[in-house]
């Protein structure tokens, strides 16, 4: 049981981690500001969910694994308020969401 | 008056779960935390129905376990995006109505839509939200009004 745990604790975490280069990766190769945003928005669910669960299932039936929920609840909702704030603050500013096609890097 | 009632509950929940420490001192800093985030949120007039979602229905359940679903597909879409050395990102704006009627159903939809990777909510009005796509799949997603009508089939 107790291994069990481990290997899916360790796989969530590992999935995690992937998703988190994954936004990273998307940052640095996507053409523009919005797009950009949705790379970063894979780390902001997936990955977090991901880590966050990962850790829950290391730490058992405890305070720590409530307070680690917790985090979770409040990351699902500030993560996509942060991120449309962002993306109505560059529409307002007049960036332009849909450029011409791009090279690729 | 209940709004604040409970928004004092839920500070003072989750100040005693974060901290865990029973000292007086550090039982003091909670108080006044704790009256001065009332404060401000009574002075932000942030206390309504909106920001304490007392009246939502068991129903919410099955739509947050859809909403999960979503997020793995559109997260699988957007990572192949990523990797992949040669496939085109399409981005557009798109306008979809607000299909939910009450001020917190419209905060979840578009919550909803940035939580989902690949859409991100621009602008929100009664009638229209205004969103950014990233790829073709994410756009028809969105374009097909399944979100919406599922928080309106809530009641909200």
């Amino acid at each position: 049981m107790e291994s069990i745990l481990s290997i899916i604790s360790a796989l969530c975490i590992g999935l995690g981690i992937f998703l988190g280069i994954t936004g990273a990766v998307g940052i640095v190769r996507l053409p523009n500001f919005f797009t950009r945003l949705h790379a970063a928005s894979v780390t902001d669910s997936g990955c977090a969910f991901l880590i966050l669960s990962g850790l829950m299932l290391q730490s058992g039936f405890s305070i720590p694994t409530l307070k680690l929920f917790f985090i979770l609840v409040f990351l699902l909702i500030t993560s996509p308020t942060a991120s449309h704030a962002l993306a109505k603050t560059a529409l307002d500013c007049g960036a332009d969401p849909t450029p011409p096609p791009y090279e690729e890097r | 008056m209940l709004f604040v009632l409970f928004l004092t509950f839920v500070l003072v929940a989750f100040w005693l779960l974060l901290s865990w420490h029973f000292t007086p001192f550090v039982l003091g800093c909670g108080v006044a935390s704790v009256a001065l985030t009332l404060y401000l949120a009574l002075r932000m007039k942030l206390v309504d129905e909106e920001s304490q979602p007392l009246h939502l229905s068991v129903h919410i359940v099955g739509y947050w376990a859809w909403l999960a679903k979503e997020v793995v597909v559109s997260t699988w879409d957007v990572t192949r995006h990523v990797w992949s050395p040669n496939k085109r990102v399409h981005p557009r704006v798109i306008t979809v109505e607000a299909t939910p009627q009450t001020a917190f159903g419209l905060m979840l939809y578009a919550n909803s839509m940035t939580l989902t990777p690949g859409t991100v909510c621009l602008d929100v009005t009664h009638e229209k939200i205004k969103a950014h796509a990233l790829t073709e799949d994410a756009a028809a997603s969105l374009e097909s009004g399944e979100m919406g009508a599922r928080i309106r089939r809530l009641g909200l």
